[in-house]
């Protein structure tokens, strides 16, 4: 018989803290060849088209930068509410928020045009994900409501929304009755980087800077470091006398608003218009991404990327392989379980007993 | 039927997973463990429910596979925050959004076929009553199951020495350790029913409630029956309130948009979701009596010392 016996490690690993993501990442390349194996695929060409194949054309590194933006944003706005205990799981919903904050402009007001219609429609957009963010903040901190479960059901309430919006008072009049707004003027979209060689636009920019800049923040600043006491222990953080309260709003307002961010950017950029659906799930998959990138702005750059390939790598596979590209988001949930358990080696020696040497130890 | 039968049964019906579900986590939080995964182990038992009972024509045999399905999905959140201690919340998330792809993945063949119903009880007499016939002898096995199931919680918990011990655990595992109590092995047992009830939960949905399979058909459900935990201050009776009042909710809604009264269908949809934050408001604004009612140790990792 075998037992896994778990031991506190006296100090964290410092080797595993930087080692967690591969080995959670090269887990999982296992598990998806055994995944791939059951399906009666080969498993190293399928993970060949899953994870390289992506890679290997200029168009289609424009869709990661595509996918990778909005991951990004809002994975960077999760860690910070994350490292300090805040657990906002509505990302999904202020995203949508923010998408359509941020369309009021281009599909309310066409006629609008002009050099500062942009950033007028990213500033509604952040605005709309921290308006949305306010409330499971504003909860939790005046009645005590679990801002896990508020976050989350404003998420559906978000869906709900949107969809009576494109099909009912901003539905396109002129669009043959599709659930679909009007399409953004040229003025309204947010330009490619490259136009010539693909689609990629300037919001992965944005990303990248917000990670610095939420980077700098966490780990220069006072205000980061006040993060990091009070989300490890709530009690040190009052005899700092930091108020948890105050970091509660301040922590969902930046998710938010980088969430919001990433909304309107998403329907500017790669969409162009506001439709019933205008995220495939990227506010819950950047939960997966945040925890990847280790809560750490830098690694979720990385993180993110990898989580925008298992997209195309999907994708990918259902035409080469025939392999549904709902295969994508079983990969991601599985990504997600073994950074966890990855995790905690950072903090547990792991050992295997066998019940032999068990009574060994108990006989001498 | 009169109409008011016919809504006290839809209502039963819109209940009975949420009931199921909630009672199934109530078990677990009460064992100081926080799993989140219930949307997550509730679609896996839909989609098993619905697969099983395709490929065999039973819907019971359908029912039972989803909660050997749910049982079984629970086990990988705890072999994670159990054996390796990891966060519970964010394993609980992982959970979900696993239990949602694969489910997403296992049932893309079965999206669009007609799938096998669970018959309703019929018994000659009783269920012919009028008024109280139909709803007292004349429902799905899952609905009976449901109640004898709320029964044995409350009895459980609050009746049996078993019971006593997984309410000790949950409220100070130190203490319940240093007694002797193995702490571990009873949180596996609790996660593991907790499990196989979101299983059935699921089955439910996709044997009863609507006999097909749809993506993502929990549709919050499970997210639902966690906000029906706290708002029932973790007691068997008050969740079955709670789940009546939620199912009451959700018909009462249907009903108010098949009348057409002018209000857009996606705002009297979200109404649920609407009522669960603001019931969530009410209870957790008397923060001593949450605190009372909420097990001590609920969601805090365990190291047992050796």
């Amino acid at each position: 018989m075998m037992r896994i016996e778990i031991v506190k490690r006296p100090q964290h690993s410092a080797l595993f803290s930087a080692l967690s993501p591969f080995i959670a990442l090269f887990l999982t390349l296992i598990a998806g060849a055994i995944l791939f194996s059951i399906l009666g695929k080969n498993p190293i060409s399928a993970l060949y088209s899953y994870f390289v194949e992506p890679l290997t054309e200029v168009w289609s590194i424009h869709e990661l930068l595509v996918k990778a933006a909005p991951l990004i944003l809002i994975a960077v706005g999760l860690s910070v509410c994350f490292l300090s205990n805040n657990w906002n799981i509505g990302a999904e919903g202020q995203f949508i928020a923010g998408g359509i904050a941020g369309s009021i402009l281009p599909v309310v007001f066409p006629d609008f045009q002009g050099w500062y219609v942009l950033p007028i429609m990213l500033l509604l957009g952040m605005a709309g994900g921290m308006a949305y963010a306010t409330i499971p903040a504003f909860l939790k901190v005046r009645f005590n409501t679990n801002e896990i479960l508020t976050s989350l059901m404003l998420v559906y309430v978000a869906q709900l929304f949107l969809d009576w919006l494109v099909r009912g008072p901003w539905r396109n009049p002129q669009g043959y009755n599709f659930p679909e707004t009007v399409q953004f003027s040229d003025s309204a979209i947010l330009p490619a980087i490259w136009p010539d060689s693909g689609r990629a636009h300037w919001g992965f920019a944005l990303a990248i800077i917000a990670a610095v800049v939420v980077w700098f923040m966490l780990s220069r600043t006072l205000n980061g470091f006040e993060i990091k006491v009070l989300g490890r222990s709530s009690r040190a953080g009052r005899f700092a006398g930091f108020s948890a309260g105050r970091l509660t709003f301040f922590a969902f307002l930046v998710s938010g608003a980088l969430a919001g961010l990433a909304g309107i950017a998403e329907v500017s950029g790669a969409v162009g218009q506001l439709r019933t659906s205008i995220s495939p799930g990227y506010g819950f998959t950047a939960i997966i991404v945040a925890f990847l990138g280790r809560l750490n702005p830098l690694g979720i750059i990385a993180a993110g990327l990898v989580l925008a390939l298992s997209y195309l790598g999907g994708e990918a596979a259902q035409i080469s392989l025939g392999i549904s590209e709902k295969s994508a988001r079983i990969f991601q949930g599985i990504i997600l379980f073994f950074v966890l358990a990855s995790d905690s080696l950072i903090y547990y020696r792991i050992r295997i007993v066998s019940r032999l040497s068990d009574t060994a130890l108990k006989g001498a | 039927m009169t109409m008011f039968e016919a809504i006290l049964l839809t209502v039963a019906t819109a209940a009975t997973p949420l009931l199921i579900a909630a009672l199934g986590e109530l078990v677990v939080e009460r064992s100081g463990v926080l799993n989140l995964g219930v949307e997550g182990m509730m679609v896996m038992g839909a989609v098993t429910g619905f697969a099983v009972a395709q490929y065999t024509g039973s819907a019971w045999l359908g029912m039972f596979a989803a909660i050997l399905a749910g049982a079984a999905f629970s086990l990988l959140f705890g072999f994670l925050t159990l054996t390796l201690i990891t966060n519970q919340v964010a394993t609980g998330l992982a959970l979900t959004l696993l239990g949602l792809g694969a489910s997403a993945m296992i049932g893309e063949s079965f999206v669009g076929l007609p799938g096998v119903r669970m018959d309703s009880l019929y018994i000659r007499g009783l269920t012919d009553i009028p008024y109280v016939g139909r709803v007292l002898f004349g429902q799905d096995p899952i609905f009976y199951i449901s109640i004898l199931l709320t029964i044995g919680v409350a009895w459980f918990l609050f009746r049996t020495r078993a019971g006593l011990t997984l309410r000790a655990v949950g409220d100070n595992h130190t203490s319940a350790h240093a007694l002797g109590v193995p702490v571990v092995r009873i949180r596996y047992l609790a996660v593991i029913f907790g499990g196989a009830c979101a299983g059935l939960a699921g089955a439910q949905l996709s044997l009863v409630y609507v006999p097909q399979w749809v993506e993502n058909m929990t549709s919050g459900r499970g997210w639902i029956a966690l906000a029906l935990v706290v708002f029932a201050s973790w007691r068997p009776w008050r969740i079955l309130a709670g789940a009546y009042l939620f199912g009451a909710v959700t018909i009462g809604q249907l009903h108010a948009q098949a009348l057409g009264i002018g209000v857009p269908s996606q705002l009297m949809s979200s109404l649920p979701y609407l009522a669960t934050i603001i019931v969530l408001v009410l209870i957790s604004r008397n923060k001593r009596l949450t605190l009372m009612n909420t097990p001590t140790s609920l969601g805090k990792p365990f190291v047992p010392d050796r």
